[in-house]
This record gives C-alpha cells, sequence and structure tokens, in this order.
C-alpha cells in the first residue's frame, strides 16, 4: 500500500532521561506524525520531548540470527568485575 | 524576544534547580564550546590510551592476563565511541574532531604520554590511572548536560572491572618473587604523580573551575578529587605492601585527610605543552592509524555502493 507509512515513537520523559520507545502510529508526513504522536502518546505529560522515525528506516536484528549475533559475548566472563580475585580488607575497588 | 541576559538567567536557573541540559535546548555559546572541548578530550584520551596498554597485549605472562587486557583495551574503544557521540549532538562532527587530535589541536590526559616500560606498569595503570579516572566519571554521571552524563552511566559501570584488573596484577607481582615484587614498587614509584596530575592544576591556578562548578559541569574542585583520590589508594597500596613514593605523605587526624607532598608541577606542564616522554609518539601512533585505516573506509563505502548497486539490479529484474 502506497502512503500513511508507519512511524515509531520515541518519548523523553524528562531532561536527563533518554528517549524511550513507546509505540507506532500511521501518519502521511514527519510532522503529522509529530502532532499525532503528541496527542496519543502524551494526553497525560508523560514526556519533554518526542522523536518520530519512520518504521522502514530501522534496521532490526533478526530474532532467529540472535545466538550467532548475541552468544560471542556469552563465554567472556573476564568483562566483568567478579571475575577478579581481591582481598576482602580491599576497599572502594 | 528576550534578550540574552535574561536567557541566560533562565538557563543558570535551569541548572540550579538540578535540571538536565539536552541537546536541543537553548544554552550560552560557551557552555556548549566548554562541553566540546571536554567530551572530545575525555574521548580522545580514551582512544590515546589504548597505545599505553596495547603495548603489552602480545606480551602478557599468562593467557587469563592477556583475555584481561584484550577486553579492557576493547572497553577503551568503545568508550572512546559513547563520548565522540555525545561530542556530536552539540554539533561539531566526528571529521572535525579526529582532525582536532591529528593535528595536536586537541589535548587528552597527559597520563598517555607516559611510557608503559614493565608488565607491572599494566597493574599500576589500571589501579592507579583507571582508579583516578573512574573517581572523576562517577562525579561526571551527575554533570548537567545529559548525553555525558548518560555515557558516563554507561561507562562508570563497565569501567570497574578494568580497576580491579590491575590491582589483581599487583597483588599478584607483590605476592610474589622479591624481583616481582621491587618490580610492582618500580611501577607505584613512576606512576603515583602522574596519576595525581590527572585531576590538574590546584584549584587556585585553574581559572576555568568556578564556571564549571556553576554549570554543574564539575561537581567537585581538582583538588578536592586529588584528596578523595589519596585518601582512598593509601590503604590499597599498604594492602600490596608497597610503598607510595612521597615521604610527606601522613595521615592527618584533625584534617581526616592524608597531607601529601608537591606535585611538580613544571613536569605537569612540560607534558601538557607536548615535552613527554611519548607525546610525539603517540600522536604519530594515531595518525598512522588513522592513514593506514584509510583502505578499510574506502572499501567499506565501496561495499555498499556495489551492494545498493545490485538491490536496485535484483528490483528492476
Amino acid at each position: 500500500m502506497k502512503g500513511n507509512p508507519i512511524w515509531e515513537v520515541f518519548i523523553r520523559s524528562k531532561n536527563g532521561l533518554e528517549h524511550r520507545h513507546v509505540g507506532s502510529l500511521h501518519a502521511e508526513d514527519a510532522k503529522m506524525a509529530m502532532e499525532n504522536a503528541r496527542d496519543v502518546y502524551t494526553r497525560r505529560q508523560e514526556g519533554v520531548s518526542i522523536w518520530v522515525v519512520e518504521s522502514k528506516h530501522i534496521t532490526a536484528s533478526n530474532p532467529s540470527e540472535s545466538g550467532e549475533m548475541f552468544d560471542p559475548a556469552k563465554d567472556k566472563a573476564y568483562r566483568h568485575p567478579t571475575f577478579y580475585d581481591l582481598p576482602d580488607e580491599l576497599e572502594h575497588i | 524576544m528576550k534578550n540574552i541576559k535574561d536567557q541566560e538567567a533562565a538557563f543558570q536557573a535551569r541548572i540550579d534547580a538540578g535540571e538536565k541540559i539536552e541537546p536541543k535546548d537553548w544554552m550560552p555559546e560557551k557552555y556548549r564550546k566548554t562541553h566540546i572541548r571536554q567530551i572530545s578530550q575525555h574521548a580522545h584520551s580514551e582512544i590515546v590510551g589504548m597505545l599505553p596498554e596495547g603495548n603489552w597485549i602480545t606480551r602478557t605472562p599468562t593467557l587469563r592476563r592477556k583475555v584481561g587486557l584484550l577486553a579492557k583495551v576493547q572497553d577503551e574503544a568503545g568508550h572512546g565511541l559513547y563520548l565522540y557521540s555525545a561530542a556530536e549532538t552539540l554539533g561539531i562532527s566526528r571529521d572535525e574532531l579526529f582532525h582536532q587530535l591529528h593535528t595536536g589541536k586537541a589535548k587528552y590526559s597527559s597520563i598517555f604520554n607516559y611510557p608503559t616500560m614493565t608488565w607491572a606498569d599494566i597493574g599500576a595503570i589500571g589501579w592507579l590511572v583507571d582508579g583516578a579516572a573512574i573517581i572523576n566519571q562517577v562525579m561526571l554521571t551527575r554533570t548537567s548536560f545529559g548525553p555525558y552524563a548518560r555515557a558516563m552511566v554507561r561507562i562508570c559501570k563497565e569501567e570497574s572491572f578494568h580497576q580491579r584488573q590491575g590491582y589483581e596484577i599487583m597483588l599478584t607481582l607483590c605476592q610474589g618473587t622479591p624481583e616481582q615484587k621491587a618490580m610492582a614498587q618500580d611501577a607505584l614509584n613512576r606512576w603515583w604523580w602522574p596519576s595525581l596530575m590527572m585531576f590538574g592544576p590546584r584549584d587556585e591556578e585553574s581559572p576555568n573551575t568556578e564556571q564549571s562548578v556553576k554549570w554543574k559541569i564539575k561537581r567537585k574542585t581538582n583538588d578536592e578529587l586529588r584528596q578523595q583520590f589519596i585518601d582512598i589508594t593509601v590503604p590499597q597500596a599498604e594492602v600490596l605492601g608497597i610503598t607510595i613514593p612521597d615521604p610527606d605523605l601522613k595521615w592527618n587526624e584533625e584534617r581526616q585527610h592524608y597531607d601529601f607532598g608537591e606535585i611538580n608541577w613544571d613536569e605537569f606542564w612540560q607534558v601538557v605543552e607536548g615535552n613527554g616522554p611519548c607525546n610525539k609518539e603517540r600522536l604519530q601512533a594515531r595518525n598512522d592509524a588513522w592513514n593506514n585505516g584509510a583502505w578499510v573506509r574506502n572499501a567499506a563505502r565501496a561495499h555498499a555502493e556495489k551492494r545498493a548497486e545490485q538491490k536496485k539490479v535484483a528490483e528492476a529484474i
């Protein structure tokens, strides 16, 4: 179908926090997507800033390939602080 | 239209109220410039900081040490990238940031202009240099500029293993042969004073501190942070059983802090101005990495163009 594409909506609930994905909506262009996002997602002051991105511009990882995508980090315990043995009397590390 | 004085007063009121500033908010030009300078210096420090440690990746004493050090250096690269992207939210391009580093226009932390001469230096860096960096970075998680503060939260979370990794190296050496313990002591002797210099000049020599505190870019002064580092680190050296190379270092019961000797500020300024042991080598290494990596960037672009062309052909059929 041509026209009326989907837009993903991201809201910053307050300054200092990142924008978070809240959902999506349909709109003919960015300006209307922004207006719709305000009306659909921030009727109760849920945010101080909105991002809208047309969904087709988002490249998502493929769930069926999650294994090869994320498994390599599984066996790297040495990236974590608990891997290193330090005496109990040591403080502030 | 409000005049600039009113805008600046309103901006300051927001900061005083503990509000965070986000990239599209109005901000004084000096706030923007100060942040570009500080965040990019921080990013450059992460990137240049890979060099002294990278020097030992092929020569670690065990595989356990190798994977730890590799993971740490890899993290520094990641931290540099978080910070460059935070700087870019203020309207400066990545190319310009790299250009400033490669031409020597931008500064990075002077600590990375010292050489890593023995394996113990890797331990001392993790323990002392990362320890000092963590004190500064924990403070910066509460800085007023949102993207910088958020990058710092992520970095601090990842950083905690770095210091433990370094301390474990020091501990192993200190529990080893007399030669190994001497190597740890020698590393402490060489890295102690440069680590104290990481916090910058004394407060009275630091003209930007007052404005930075007012804007909540910094929440503590250089001298406060330095004192905090010393107070935390002295007992850690005692656990190792090695001696901090400062004859004036002693606990002050009245102040509830350690007193310490005079830092060699002449050395500090010499290194800042480019005359440290490794300044030229570091800058050359970054330029070489950039120039010798050009073919990779070109290949990626050529590959993307080829893929786009193939897609177009496939769609046309």
